[in-house]
């Protein structure tokens, strides 16, 4: 089976159903003749023409407006935005029309874009390359949203995004993109939207997190295990529809949470985590619900390394917790 | 491409004819469309009384520029697409929305095909192409044009008529959806019904252009402009435009200029912006005898007949209202549904605490 990166599986995935379904049109800014500036669409234009691999104008609200109209139409676009922190100019596009198609007309005009977008940190891109904006999307009913943190799952997430009746918020972990590498099945597969995934199993504590901090949480629980305390990392993989069992049955077997996320920290996704165990798995917790997260500041350039959970946070998270 | 902006007028206010601009109707089909514009104005009325005495939540008209929407829609086919703003229902009936269809729609029933779930003049049929409203201004121009290039990959021979309004043209999304139509030479229809007023700011506070539709210009896109008064004018326009599309020549963008007699909504009180000098003369352009003049120039008028249309259009309102008041509220459960193709768990759990708030409820009662 051949290793490819995060961002080898975006392309395979895009290509692999592109062959297999005429009506995928990929739309943005330097996607194809460039293959994107990440190089995400690298060749598909070459292999699938200028009127399915369209480089578009420079304007988000239009990329993302004018993919709404070709899902309307029955085609299934797949735009990408260049990088999250750019996703602004189309948010009214996202939350008030994408998101709203299907409910506010009955359920007649169903609205499946798939938008690719590269989030978060770590990668000395400063306020406006560096953003983690998944809370904006998760908080909008109408959105999957959708984050992996493998190459397989990229590919397989990617699959079952692009053949989803709804639309899918895609957010690739940008800083692994390519440092993240692992064994992609040739063709056509899926991996279910809305279940977790378990990458490490444990006994006494559960780290939740998602995308480019599930690497970061397991460098720390193995850390921790060198320690003598034997952690389990949930992979949430999926934002909404969230895999609640998977989370409560966690948080019940170990009976202590850890959340973890790059996102400022007020309002987080990770904050409707703790909400959860606390509403749900209250009585079977023996420790306070403890978050490592960004900071409530805009994102910072020199800082960086300071504002960007790492697994040192994370292991003193999981030492306050087994402090109880 | 021409540089200079056409204006386009086929029957002028005192009712002579331009016999050259004319397009070729035959009477069955401009009685219909002068019906239309009779059922509008019955349909108008009577809503605004409606939503006086409480009986609908909102209303927001088109009294006065119902020739606008009426005439450019005539000149689509079936499967050509509206993308309508929220002052388009002319469009909707010739498209071939009912009046009942309006109606479950506006009495927010059961019986709405959008569930009751936005308010009053937010309609939309799927098996007409009549795309369902936003109340967001300007955010259907680019779905319009992504739909109507949709239409050219998928070879289709349709076209896309995008309505908005004067304000809509200050937006970023008229400018990236004028941008992307020109630039992928889209088969739609830029239709701008300038009413003269965005709310309460005026046509001149909107944009220092002498014109709106002189802005397709520097899109590299035709425009022109018609006279959104006369019915006949505005079909000319539209059949120019869609012909176009649908040949492949590419978008259009269209300025009909005309004037909303009414308010902005049911929540809007005109007289603070506008004296009623200024209505009057509008209502001295108005659209209906403007088609009396085109009907009598081609000795189609008849006073009996005129009279029996205006009482059809009534009865078919105001039975339309009572089938609306007869098909009650939706169902709680409709709240839930739709946000996805299947239940999410977490909507699920949502869904069964509420049933269990109204069971206990109906338990306290």
């Amino acid at each position: 089976m051949a290793v490819l990166t995060i961002l080898q599986a975006v392309n395979d995935a895009l290509r692999t159903e592109m062959r297999l379904n005429e009506k995928i049109v990929v739309l943005g800014e330097d996607v194809g003749r460039l293959g994107g500036v990440f190089r995400a669409t690298d060749g598909l234009q070459k292999e699938f023409g200028e009127e399915r691999v369209v480089d578009t104008p420079l304007s988000e609200a239009g990329i993302i407006g004018s993919a709404i109209g070709m899902a309307l139409y029955g085609l299934r676009p797949v735009p990408e935005i260049q990088f999250q922190d750019f996703i602004y100019p189309a948010f009214d596009q996202i939350v008030n029309e994408l998101a709203k198609f299907r409910y506010r007309s009955g359920g007649q005009y169903p609205c499946p874009v798939t938008i690719r977008t590269p989030y978060g940190g770590g990668i000395r891109g400063g306020h406006y390359h560096s953003q983690s904006g998944e809370t904006h999307f998760a908080h909008t009913p109408g959105l999957k949203v959708v984050i992996p943190s493998t190459p397989y799952d990229t590919k397989g997430l990617l699959i079952a995004s692009m053949r989803d009746p709804d639309p899918v918020m895609f957010m690739e972990p940008k800083r692994i993109y390519r440092s993240a590498k692992g064994e992609v099945p040739e063709g056509a597969y899926t991996v279910p939207i809305g279940k977790a995934s378990v990458p490490r199993e444990g006994t006494d504590v559960s780290v939740f997190a998602y995308g480019s901090m599930i690497p970061v949480c397991l460098e720390a629980a193995k850390h921790a295990e060198s320690k003598g305390t034997s952690v389990e990392v949930v992979d949430l993989r999926s934002l909404v529809p969230l895999d609640i069992k998977a989370v409560l049955a966690s948080a019940e077997k170990t009976g202590r949470a850890v959340v973890v996320y790059e996102a400022p920290r007020t309002c987080g996704y990770g904050a409707e985590i703790s909400a959860l165990i606390a509403e749900h798995a209250m009585l079977s917790m023996k420790a306070p619900i403890v978050r490592v997260t960004g900071f409530d500041t805009p994102f910072p350039y020199a800082l960086e390394d300071l504002y960007m959970p790492n697994p040192d946070r994370v292991y003193r998270a999981i030492e306050q917790v087994m402090s109880y | 491409m021409p540089e200079e902006i056409r204006y386009i007028q086929v029957v002028d206010e005192e009712g002579r004819v331009d016999t050259k601009l004319e397009p070729k109707m035959k009477k069955e089909r401009v009685m219909q469309l002068y019906t239309t514009l009779i059922r509008l104005r019955t349909l108008e009325a009577r809503m605004m009384t409606l939503q006086r005495a409480g009986r609908i939540g909102f209303y927001g008209g088109s009294v006065g520029q119902e020739a606008t929407a009426t005439g450019s829609a005539a000149a689509l086919q079936p499967q050509d697409w509206v993308f309508p703003q929220y002052r388009e229902p002319g469009a909707a009936l010739i498209k071939g929305i009912s009046m009942e269809t309006l109606l479950y729609q506006f009495m927010s029933t059961a019986k709405d095909i959008g569930k009751g779930r936005q308010m009053p003049v937010h309609y939309g049929d799927r098996a007409v192409n009549f795309v369902t409203i936003s109340s967001v201004v300007a955010s259907q121009i680019p779905h319009g044009v992504g739909a109507a290039w949709a239409m050219r990959m998928r070879k289709a021979n349709a076209v896309a008529m995008v309505y908005y309004g004067d304000g809509a043209t200050s937006t970023a999304d008229f400018h990236a959806g004028m941008n992307f139509a020109a630039v992928f030479r889209a088969p739609c229809i830029m239709w701008c019904n300038n009413n003269q007023f965005a709310i309460s700011v005026p046509r001149e506070k909107q944009t220092a252009s002498k014109t709106l539709a002189q802005k397709a210009i520097a899109y590299g896109m035709e425009g022109l402009q018609v006279d959104g008064q006369d019915m006949i004018s505005v079909y000319a326009a539209a059949k120019y435009a869609a012909d176009k599309a649908r040949k492949g020549d590419g978008p259009t963008m269209v300025e009909s200029i005309t004037y909303r007699v009414g308010p902005h909504s049911s929540s809007d009180d005109p007289s603070r912006y506008r004296p009623d000098s200024e209505v009057e003369l509008w209502r001295k352009k108005d659209t209906l005898e403007r088609m009396r003049h085109y009907l009598r120039h081609k000795k189609w008028y008849d006073e009996d007949e005129d009279a029996k249309l205006h009482k059809l259009a009534d009865e078919e309102v105001s039975a339309a209202i009572a089938a609306a008041e007869r098909a009650g509220p939706p169902s709680w459960e409709t709240m839930l549904e739709d946000v996805y193709a299947e239940m999410p768990q977490h909507l699920q759990m949502q869904h069964d605490d509420l049933a269990a708030y109204l069971k206990w409820k109906e338990a306290r009662a």
